[in-house]
């Protein structure tokens, strides 16, 4: 029976680099000259789960590179080894490696890694130190070669076994080492004279027995040696060649496929070929999710009162009559709870800890940290908060860029940390919590803060504002998130290679977030990221517009009001502004835009819906507000194709279609735009 | 066929065993560490165990110790899944009562090979 070996590859690459990461992050943790006990012991149980799956699959490359590591880590963990700063580098490069090689298995490549081998090289420099107490690991006590055995094979063998009393207390039986030598060739077997004990002191478990075996077979020592290789130990083994042959050839023993020889060299179990075979399966795959058994064994639960509720349904449904209403609203009760529950379980199964991605960080700001030359400590707030796996993979790039920026432009070096009289080492803290439907993700740092004075010269020097503009601090900061605003002037290799804030922000947008940012000088910035819990489904506020239902995501709804009976003013000849609370909101026509014929020809009767979207806001005339409800959101474009402003489609409760708007999208549709509105605002804010 | 309880903390790992020992017509219970299995050895009888010997909670060879204790697990055959680098856990294991060891990596062969040396 062959096994196909492939259908376990994408587990292993999965839980590979799911060790490497709690490697590097133990690694980076650890202090070398405290190191305790348990986080070597999870240093080596991860590298060794590694070479041992590694093996075993067929991917010999990374079995012997992680081998090396395996053994410094031994070394350490038996206390023959001192761990040392040195040797956290190479240990942290090594699991670099690692990783592109598990990295690069997974995606069928076979380009070389540039860094493997100069690691390797300082992995076996350490290797070979003398920094260890036992440079060559002594074989135990009872790896001693098979005992007493000649060589040389020959036509048959004569054994001497006395197992060990205790032999039965270990689960091995002397009738099936018997009869697996019989399988080697004719055997036979004779129980040596023997004096039992007395009845009063024998033991039933105690094997007291011995036998003299004579095995008429071809085969060579170490095959019969192996037959015994488990009770070796602890029992008298005497294995001579009963004729001696010296015709007898090694090769033989070499054609048997037997363990020995597989324990002998760590020989590659799969042919490398048999990887190809997997590149079908492979492409297109859509990801995994590893789930806790509590929110199965909660799904489950959920499952079987649907079922309870389902049958108890079934029954009223079978004959009813009029006076089981009562019972049919309270199964129709119990349907719509368990309903929810099991969304909200099904949902709760995407979800992930933050802490997922914060710890990708702790490897980045170490590595920030040295190439700057600044001082600078994660701090990691709400870990345990939970998002969407999906959002969690698509904020990280995002998360990433505002990190480096933090460390590249706003924690000082420590120098001048002192003289302004701030601890030398600075603080980038990540928090995550959450906040009525959503989660708020944020980035802080203790630094600089932004330079307010900087952020308007470059964008007068960029054309982004008017020399005798004077937007308020909000705004003057929200331009750094503006298309071309990048700072070049400060380009580095950290940040600055051409991604600016705006695709940050770009990023955010498409997960339905948003991003704020408040900064203190001296103190440092704060980027507040707002984002819904999941990508599946939103809080949806429904408005109507003649005969056509609408779902605006509640996240962006500011608040709705009765049209004001004065009427609305044109500015700039192409948008009618409202103004609200003093401030001037351009009204946006949804029949005009999507051209829908409205119940209501002018303005009173309708309502206004307040939005935000890229930090615009804009009115939306509707002819009603409906309920607020969650809805789960169909892609557009998986069923039609992409239309600007909308950002999907939802069926509601009567089966019915509706379309949900997207607001920056819906924004930009209308054409309006955010300078523009900042700035009008901006000059009303100065003339006041 | 037999009853096997298969304990590993590396699933890819543990998902090659059990599947081997499955399509060879065998019963298999999973366990991802010692603790896990005991409990489960406790809660169904078992024929054989196979197991890992680094683990988190509980590893191999308290595992072994434990099971001995147990009167029903006395006799039964347990095997160490081992790497030649843990040589030295071979012999502990054995010390504490394992029947004996199949040294990794191996392949599903090798795995059914032993696995019929052990139970008929």
């Amino acid at each position: 029976m062959a096994i196909d070996l492939t259908q376990f590859h994408p587990v292993f690459f999965e839980e590979s680099l799911e060790g490497l990461e709690a490697m590097e992050a133990a690694l980076l943790a650890l202090d070398p000259d405290a190191v305790d006990q348990a986080t070597i012991n999870e240093l080596f149980r991860a590298a060794h789960s590694i070479k041992g799956g590694s093996g075993t699959f067929g991917f010999a490359a990374v079995a012997d590179f992680t081998h090396g590591v395996e053994t410094l880590l031994e070394q350490v963990r038996s206390g023959k080894r001192r761990f040392s700063v040195a040797l956290v580098e190479v240990l942290l490069q090594a699991v670099d490696c690692t990783r592109q090689m598990i990295r690069q298995l997974q995606r069928k490549n076979t380009a070389p890694i540039p860094e493997l081998a100069t690691t390797r090289q300082r992995l076996d420099a350490l290797l070979a130190s003398a920094d260890v107490a036992v440079v060559t690991p002594e074989p135990a006590p009872g790896e001693r070669q098979p005992p007493s055995v000649t060589p040389a094979a020959c036509a048959g063998w004569q054994i001497e076994f006395v197992p060990g009393p205790t032999i039965l207390r270990t689960g091995n039986d002397p009738l099936r080492l018997f009869r697996e030598l019989a399988t080697l060739g004719d055997l036979k077997v004779k129980l040596n004279p023997v004096e039992l004990p007395s009845i009063k002191t024998f033991d039933p478990e105690s094997l007291c027995l011995g036998w003299t075996l004579t095995l008429d077979s071809p085969c060579d020592a170490a095959q019969v040696a192996e037959v015994f290789d488990w009770v070796a130990q602890e029992s008298h083994l005497r294995i001579t060649p009963r004729t001696a042959s010296p015709a007898q050839s090694a090769t033989d023993s070499d054609a048997t496929p037997d363990l020995a020889a597989a324990a002998g060299k760590p020989e590659q179990t799969e042919k490398p070929e048999k990887a190809e075979k997997a590149e079908k399966a492979e492409k297109g795959e859509p990801g995994s999710i590893r789930v806790g058994i509590r929110k199965v064994d909660d799904f489950v639960d959920m499952v079987g009162e649907l079922a309870i509720t389902q049958s108890m349904l079934c029954e009223l449904g079978n004959d009813f009559t009029l006076d089981k209403l009562p019972r049919l609203l309270q199964g129709l009760e119990s349907l719509a709870q368990n309903t929810r529950e099991l969304q909200a379980a099904a949902l709760a199964m995407r979800m992930l800890p933050m802490g997922f991605v914060f710890n990708r960080f702790t490897r980045l700001v170490h590595d920030l940290g040295q190439t700057t030359g600044k001082k600078v400590r994660l701090n990691l707030l709400g870990e345990g908060t939970e998002l969407d796996k999906l959002v969690m993979e698509k904020i990280n790039d995002p998360l990433g860029h505002l990190i480096r920026n933090a460390i590249d432009h706003g924690i000082e070096q420590p120098q001048v940390r002192r003289q302004a009289g701030k601890p030398e080492t600075g603080t980038v803290t990540l928090n995550a919590f959450h906040q009525g439907g959503n989660i708020i993700i944020q980035v802080q740092d203790d630094g600089v803060g932004l330079d307010c004075e900087k952020i308007r010269t470059k964008a007068i020097e960029r054309g982004l504002l008017a020399a005798s503009d004077s937007p308020g601090q909000g705004q003057l900061i929200d331009l750094i998130f503006h298309p071309g605003f990048s700072t070049a002037a400060q380009v580095s290799d950290i940040s600055g290679r051409g991604v600016g804030m705006d695709v940050v922000r770009c990023n955010i947008q498409a997960l339905n977030g948003s991003v704020d940012v408040s900064s203190v000088a001296g103190q440092g910035v704060t980027f507040s990221i707002r984002l819904p819990l999941t990508l599946a489904m939103l809080e949806g506020q429904l408005v109507r517009l003649g005969s056509q239902v609408f779902v605006l995501p509640l996240m962006s709804v500011v608040e709705s009001l009765r049209a004001v009976s004065g009427p609305l003013r044109r500015v700039a000849g192409d948008f009618d502004v409202v103004s609200i609370a003093g401030e001037y909101v351009p009204v946006v026509r949804l029949c005009e835009l999507f051209q829908i014929a409205p119940d209501s020809q002018g303005v009173v009767d309708t309502v206004l819906v307040v939005v935000e979207g890229d930090n615009v806001k804009a009115a939306i005339l509707v002819d009603d507000v409906l309920t607020q409800q969650p809805v789960v959101i169909k892609s557009l474009e998986a069923h039609y194709r992409k239309v600007e402003g909308i950002g999907g489609a939802t069926i509601l409760g009567d089966g019915s279609v509706a379309l949900i708007l997207d607001v920056a999208g819906l924004l930009q549709l209308a054409g309006i735009r955010r300078d523009l509105f900042s700035r009008i605002n901006a000059n009303k804010e100065h003339a006041a | 066929m037999a009853t096997i309880l298969a304990v590993d903390d590396t699933a890819s790992m543990r998902q090659m065993v059990a599947y081997t020992l499955r399509s060879a017509g065998h019963e298999v219970i999973e366990a991802v560490d010692g603790q896990e299995a005991l409990d489960k050895a406790r809660e169904t009888p078992v024929d054989l165990v196979l197991s890992d010997v680094n683990m988190p909670v509980m590893d191999g060879i308290a595992l072994v110790r434990a099971l001995r204790e147990l009167v029903q697990y006395r006799f039964t055959p347990i095997l160490m899944l081992t790497t030649e680098s843990d040589s030295e856990k071979k012999q502990e294991g054995r010390q504490a009562g394992a029947t004996g060891w199949l040294v990794k990596p191996f392949n599903p062969e090798q795995l059914l090979a032993i696995i019929k040396k052990v139970i008929d």
